[in-house]
């Protein structure tokens, strides 16, 4: 397989995106490295194909957003909305990533090695996320299918008005928001925290997670709820 | 004999005017249930709209065109400021996003079927693309909302367009709403939700805050779709002048505009009744803040809420629109609110279902409760069968016909080859409060409030 390289010091970002979108579809290109990244909004989004992607350097908004199949790893940082709405491959961040990282998330894998900002994982739809650091307050808002592995903190409100997804927590949680409970880690549990910290490349004892997933007491409505969410 | 006047009848029988019987029946149902009243539909109360603006047709300072023999164009094309490829449509009238989950897919195919045929657009909504409305519609315009269900690039790469929904006229600042009877096993696999759930869509996207966030996220979809499509921003209206103006800002192609007369499937009533302003006061807002940016011509605006008639088209291009949406009106020419429904070649009567959902026809605001009379409002196996696509289809493409014949009737009348020459100095209002939101004259005097005398 053939690899490729894209000065974004040099080539317009509209370049490396049509070749992802075109010319990588062909299958002779197997490797794309991104130089100059500078932060640049929407690198490498809408893949389409099995092609690996490595952003040398930080990026910017929605990098590997809607990404389908491929794997983009950034050497550094990301900005707002990392992998938002993938629907499979994997987002892979080594260093930290800003607010709403996985945002709606249908599919795949995204990995953060630090810290997430607020609202990781927000409307998740069944994708997997696992933060190697700690995500800030909101995270998993509305999340309806798919799992967060949180290996370091969260913020406030974890899960709030959470659906079926479930997230597990190695470290301290500020608050829970509404609708979402500890409950009990079974080894099916165990077993799936193992296997996505391991698709991470992350060693942490799985049996150390608490499981959190809805009560499901906001799914009707329900007046005697005294609108508490 | 001690009698009484008649007039002490009267008296004794006053209804009060701000605890009128509706208001009693809201604090007794309120008292009642302790959550407020969910329903479908769009603002009922009396608010000004197009019916307080009338033409000024040609006469001596003005020379019309022949209503029948000569050319008038309705040809429009939306998005030509950024998109490769801008949406060319036969007539300036589209159909509104209702999604599938809130309709049937019965309904989103008929939608396609009938605007397929007169060349014009139908739009998804909160719960994704099904393939029949893709198969079926021609032209078809992709929502981006908040929700993001069943969002995926698959189907933003075979859309035509694509409207990213900050708002909706009938709850601007509110989310979407579903209530559990509606979300059946297919509606709930498409959302990503459980089925049967009382689903409450987010008010905020997930991934972008304000008008500088949208300007990248936009710059983002554009960069998936190679900058082929449309981008159009969908905004209910309340602060319109400003809206508009972000929105432009944010790289819109085309701004929709939705008045607060514009429906929803499921709300709050005191949302729907008490937020947002009414379609004629956002047209004029809208329309100035693209003059302000000098972006008139070049960023399109679509107006929709409450439009009915081929004179509310008229008059909505006249005041600037480039194009409007209809969303009740169509459901309407599909049989909503009416007595029967046409199934196995034969008209049958539907009073009692409305009857048993506490109303009748002429009234029904039910849409919520997926229980439709006729069909349309539902996903039950049962009802849904009583709209076809084809017989749908059919009544739709007869409505926007009729009104594309009136739109032009009036532009002929005033003396335009095109409709989208139809212009402000061609209106005048009829009442001092449209005069005031519509900015064009009271009737017979050149006072427009506001302006000075």
């Amino acid at each position: 397989m053939e690899r490729l390289t894209f000065d974004l010091a040099a080539q317009p970002l509209r370049e490396l995106n049509t070749f992802l979108h075109t010319g990588a579809k062909e299958g002779k290109v197997g490797h794309v490295t991104v130089l100059n990244p500078d932060g640049a909004h929407n690198i490498a989004v809408g893949l389409d194909c099995p092609i690996d992607v490595e952003v040398v350097g930080h990026a910017g908004y929605y990098a590997g957003g809607m990404n389908k199949a491929a794997t983009v790893t950034i050497t550094g940082s990301a900005g707002t909305g990392v992998a938002e709405n993938m629907m499979s491959g994997k987002v892979h961040v080594k260093g930290f990533a800003s607010n709403g990282a996985g945002a709606s998330a249908h599919g795949g894998l995204l990995v953060i090695e630090g810290d997430a900002g607020l609202r990781c994982g927000i409307s998740l739809k069944g994708g997997n996320i696992v933060v190697g650091g700690s995500v800030g307050s909101f995270s998993a808002f509305m999340a309806q299918a798919g799992r967060m592995v949180i290996c370091g903190d969260a913020g406030d409100a974890l899960g709030d008005s959470l659906y079926e997804a479930v997230l597990y927590v190695k470290g301290e949680v500020k608050s829970l928001g509404a609708d979402a409970q500890y409950e009990e880690m079974s080894a099916e549990d165990i077993a799936a925290v193992a296997s996505l910290l391991d698709q991470a490349g992350l060693d942490h004892d799985p049996k150390a997670f608490k499981r959190i997933a809805s009560k499901r007491s906001l799914y009707h409505w329900n007046a005697d709820a005294n609108q508490e969410y | 004999m001690e009698t009484k006047p008649v007039q002490f009848k009267n008296l004794s029988r006053e209804e009060s005017y701000g605890f009128d019987r509706k208001t009693l029946d809201y604090i007794r149902n309120a008292a009642a249930h302790g959550l407020y009243e969910i329903r479908g539909m769009g603002a009922k109360r009396k608010l000004p709209n197009f019916d307080d603006l009338v033409f000024l047709g040609a006469s001596m300072s003005r020379y019309p065109l022949e209503g029948y023999r000569e050319k008038c164009l309705t040809k429009t094309v939306l998005g030509t400021r950024f998109a490769k490829k801008p949406i060319e449509l036969d007539i300036p009238i589209t159909i509104a996003g209702m999604s599938f989950g809130a309709l049937s897919a019965n309904v989103k195919e008929a939608l396609g079927l009938a605007a397929t045929e007169m060349g014009t657009s139908t739009t998804t909504g909160d719960g994704g693309m099904t393939q029949e409305e893709r198969r079926s519609s021609r032209t078809l315009i992709y929502q981006c909302l908040p929700s993001r269900y069943g969002f995926n690039p698959d189907d933003l790469r075979k859309a035509d367009a694509i409207e990213v929904v900050i708002g909706q006229g009938a709850k601007p600042g509110g989310g979407g709403m579903l209530l559990g009877q509606k979300v059946n096993p297919r509606v709930a696999k498409m959302r990503t939700l459980p089925e049967g759930v009382d689903q409450r869509s987010a008010c905020r996207h997930p991934d972008w805050t304000g008008p500088d966030d949208l300007a990248i996220k936009i710059q983002e979809l554009r960069e998936i779709t190679d900058w082929e499509k449309p981008i159009y921003v969908k905004v209910g209206a309340t602060r319109t002048f400003n809206d508009v103006k972000l929105a432009v800002h944010s790289g819109a192609d085309v701004v929709v505009v939705d008045g607060m007369q514009g429906g929803t499937a499921a709300t709050q009533t005191c949302f729907i009744e008490h937020v947002g302003i009414p379609t004629l006061a956002a047209v004029r807002q809208a329309v100035n803040a693209l003059e302000d940016l000098d972006m008139k011509g070049k960023v399109q605006l679509i107006v929709s809420g409450g439009i009915r008639t081929g004179a509310d088209v008229a008059k909505a291009l006249a005041m600037g629109a480039d194009a409007v949406a209809i969303g009740q009106g169509v459901l309407v020419a599909l049989g909503c609110n009416g007595e029967t429904y046409f199934q196995n070649g034969g008209h049958h009567d539907a009073i009692a279902d409305y009857n048993a959902l506490g109303t009748t026809p002429g009234f029904c605001h039910h849409c919520h409760t997926g229980k439709c009379p006729v069909g349309i409002t539902t996903q039950d196996a049962i009802l849904e069968q009583r709209l076809s696509p084809a017989v749908g289809a059919k009544h739709l493409k007869n409505y926007l016909k009729t009104l594309n014949m009136e739109l032009t009737t009036i532009a002929r009348a005033c003396g335009k080859q095109n409709v989208h020459h139809l212009e402000p100095e061609d209106l005048v209002a009829l009442t001092i409060e449209a005069a005031a939101m519509a900015g064009v004259p009271l009737a017979g005097t050149n006072w427009i409030p506001g302006r000075g005398f």
